[in-house]
């Protein structure tokens, strides 16, 4: 159940059961297995519609992984936060600085890019949590955009500017063997991670991510975030001190998004300050509000249907889709090329911003507000029948 | 023994004088009820003691400490509940899970990390919380949103909320209001019975059926100046008393 229709009155939410306080230790762990197994399967299921490969599937992985945390703060604790690609970026710098210093293997990678992002949510959740509300927005989105300019800057030691933090032959890597010929690749002690063994390493580290997830939403902790989401006065006159509450949630977050950071610096060893830029950050508000935030699973399907898009629909040009028109008359052919060709290719955004204005006006609890309308008709339907 | 001592608190929002002067002294496990009319004080004066606002002069002492520049959790945690005046509750959580939380806040203080245990495995804490709202009569509520409950009820969530936490002082603004005749018999009931229990009471309240049947000691409030303060049989006969509410008519 989501905020955005808790205000609707009465109706049938009034006798349902609230969504969260239920949910049983065996549903949540039967929903867990399901989860991991669909997303160690998604080479599979994904191939009918063309995104079975693993540059694609990787990003499904690594997103949701950032959603997920990403919720943590937005969706139970009610914090927008406008700047969480500043985390992103400061996981991948710190994964390839180990890749270059310490060793190609991707495990200190992963520690010290969830540290990194971390740390780097701790100084700015601190600052930041003083305010709530837009401010509260406005001052996550300020440091976000204050680290991507010094990242071109005053930082170009530590970032490399614009060329991207990349590895080098000479680098010193002193927990590795002499240097090959080429450029190493990274691995899991000794095994390479490429391909789908990259994605493997991501899929399995989102699998984690969403069993922590699930873990905090039960939890007496993440009970104390959602009501502070609901209503932080009465937390206070509650006897809670709510900023601990918050300044965690926001670090938590934070490493979830430095973990995302590392596993792209994983896949890919390069670092780029773009990764910080704040549409960055805009995008994966829009990855949680289309899944579903406050939910867990919608996340994860709110990233994947955003990648899916910027992928799929960013390749499509002239030439494919008179391909899909084929069937059409000539003239008409030609008129349907004209008329979808603003949303395909470049025009992608225009795609996501019509799907993204439906499902907000439509479904505001998102895509998982959809799966719950047709399994609540299905319910009574049955029940109709039974009776 | 007065367990909470307030000495000369006074109050001005802008040119508006909002308390003036006021001394207070309530006594340890009886019910303090403080009366006036509308705008007098009365509501201002408690978020005086629950770290709402600060007195511009005055101090403020529960318990021997003072309530003065503290924050409103500590201000909790020292054994201070209050239900508000416009029902303060988590309107998006489960109305046990809104008992749940106060319960959690007294059994592990006002931080504690725990994010990996279930909620429903702390057995003695949802224990608690259910039979605090059967107390209040919402047992069969037990799994509504709070957000969808009557005004009354919400009321009476708000009750249970600060009763799970067996405070020292409870402070009820104006507790019965938007409540039926019934329910607000019911909520006189459960007042008296947790009486028993001897948790100090401030009651603000306009119905003066309730007033006259809890309290111990009444303080009149107009203009933000005690007027009258006494026992219920002298408040009744006290001409300044009757003068504050428009010739008695309330009274
Ligand atoms: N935060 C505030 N800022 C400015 N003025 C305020 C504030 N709080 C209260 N007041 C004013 O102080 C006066 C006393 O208000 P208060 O709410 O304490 O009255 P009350 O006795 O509780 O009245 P009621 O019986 O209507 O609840 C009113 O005139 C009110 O407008
Ligand atoms: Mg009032």
């Amino acid at each position: 159940m989501s905020a955005a229709t808790i205000d609707s009155p009465g109706n049938q939410k009034a006798v349902a059961p609230s969504a969260n306080d239920g949910g049983s230790s065996r549903a949540d762990h039967i929903k867990f297995l399901i989860f991991a197994l669909a997303v160690l399967t998604m080479p599979i299921w994904l191939s009918p519609i063309g995104a079975a490969y693993p540059d694609l599937v990787q990003k499904f992985a690594i997103f949701g992984i950032l959603a997920i945390g990403f919720n943590i703060l937005f969706g139970l604790t009610g914090y927008l936060s406008f700047g969480h690609a500043a985390f992103l970026g400061v996981g991948s710098y710190a994964a390839v600085w180990s890749f270059k210093l310490l060793t190609m293997n991707i495990v200190p990678a992963i520690l010290f890019g969830v540290l990194a992002g971390g740390v780097f949510a701790l100084l700015i959740g601190y600052v930041s949590l003083r305010r709530t509300g837009i401010y509260f927005s406005i001052l996550t989105l300020a440091f976000a955009q204050m680290s991507y300019n010094l990242a071109y800057s005053v930082l170009t030691p530590i970032t490399n500017g614009e060329t991207g933090l990349q590895l080098a032959l000479h680098d010193p890597r002193i927990l590795d063997g002499p240097a090959g010929a080429g450029l190493p690749s990274t691995n899991l002690f000794g095994m390479l991670t490429v391909g789908y063994t990259g994605f493997y390493v991501c899929a399995v580290m989102l699998i984690l991510a969403y069993y922590l997830a699930m873990r905090i939403r039960r939890s007496p902790f993440g009970m104390a975030l959602r009501a502070i989401k609901s209503n932080q006065n009465r937390m206070n006159y509650t006897g809670f001190n709510t900023r601990p509450y918050t300044l965690a949630a926001f670090v938590i977050s934070g490493m979830y998004a430095g973990l995302a950071g590392s596993l792209m610096a994983v896949v890919d060893p390069l670092a780029g300050a773009e990764r910080m830029q704040w549409t960055a950050s805009g995008e994966v508000v829009l990855m949680t509000i289309l899944g579903g935030s406050g939910t867990l699973l919608g996340p994860v399907l709110g990233a994947g249907i955003i990648k899916y898009f910027e992928n799929i629909f960013s390749a499509f040009n002239d030439q494919v889709l008179g391909r899909i028109f084929d069937f059409l008359p000539e003239g008409l052919q030609e008129a349907a090329v004209v008329l979808f060709s603003p949303f395909v290719g470049e025009g992608w955004h225009l795609t996501l911003g019509v799907v993204f204005m439906l499902i907000v006006i439509f479904l505001p609890g998102g895509v998982m507000e959809g799966v719950a309308r047709i399994k609540a008709r299905f319910d009574r339907s049955r029940s109709d029948t039974a009776r | 023994m007065a367990i909470l001592n307030v000495q000369g608190v006074c109050k001005d929002f802008g040119g508006l004088r909002a308390l003036n002067q006021v001394n207070l002294k309530v006594q340890q496990g009886t019910v303090h009820a403080i009366i006036g009319p509308n705008g007098a004080g009365k509501s201002t004066l408690l978020n005086c003691f629950v770290g709402r606002i600060t007195p511009d002069t005055g101090s403020v002492t529960f318990d021997g400490k003072s309530l003065l520049g503290i924050q409103p959790h500590e201000i909790n945690q020292a054994g201070v509940a209050r239900v508000f005046q416009t029902p303060e509750i988590f309107a998006d959580l489960s109305l046990v899970e809104n008992v749940k939380i106060p319960a959690f806040a007294k059994r592990d203080g006002s931080f504690r990390m725990d994010l990996w245990s279930r909620v429903g495995t702390h057995g003695e804490i949802t224990d608690h919380a259910e039979a605090v709202l059967e107390d209040v009569g919402l047992a069969d509520k037990l799994h509504m949103h709070a957000g969808s409950l009557s005004r009354g009820d919400k009321r009476r969530l708000e009750l249970a909320m600060c009763l799970v936490q067996d405070p020292k002082l409870l402070l009820l603004d104006e507790p019965t209001a938007g409540m039926s005749r019934a329910d607000t018999n019911a909520t006189i009931d459960l007042l008296q019975r947790i009486g028993e229990r001897g948790i100090t009471k401030i009651v603000i309240e306009h119905d003066m059926t309730v007033v006259f049947t809890l309290a111990h000691t009444i303080s009149v409030l107009a203009q933000g100046t005690v007027i009258a303060e006494g026992e219920p049989e002298a408040i009744k006969g006290n001409p300044k008393v009757q003068e504050a509410y428009l010739g008695g008519a309330h009274l």
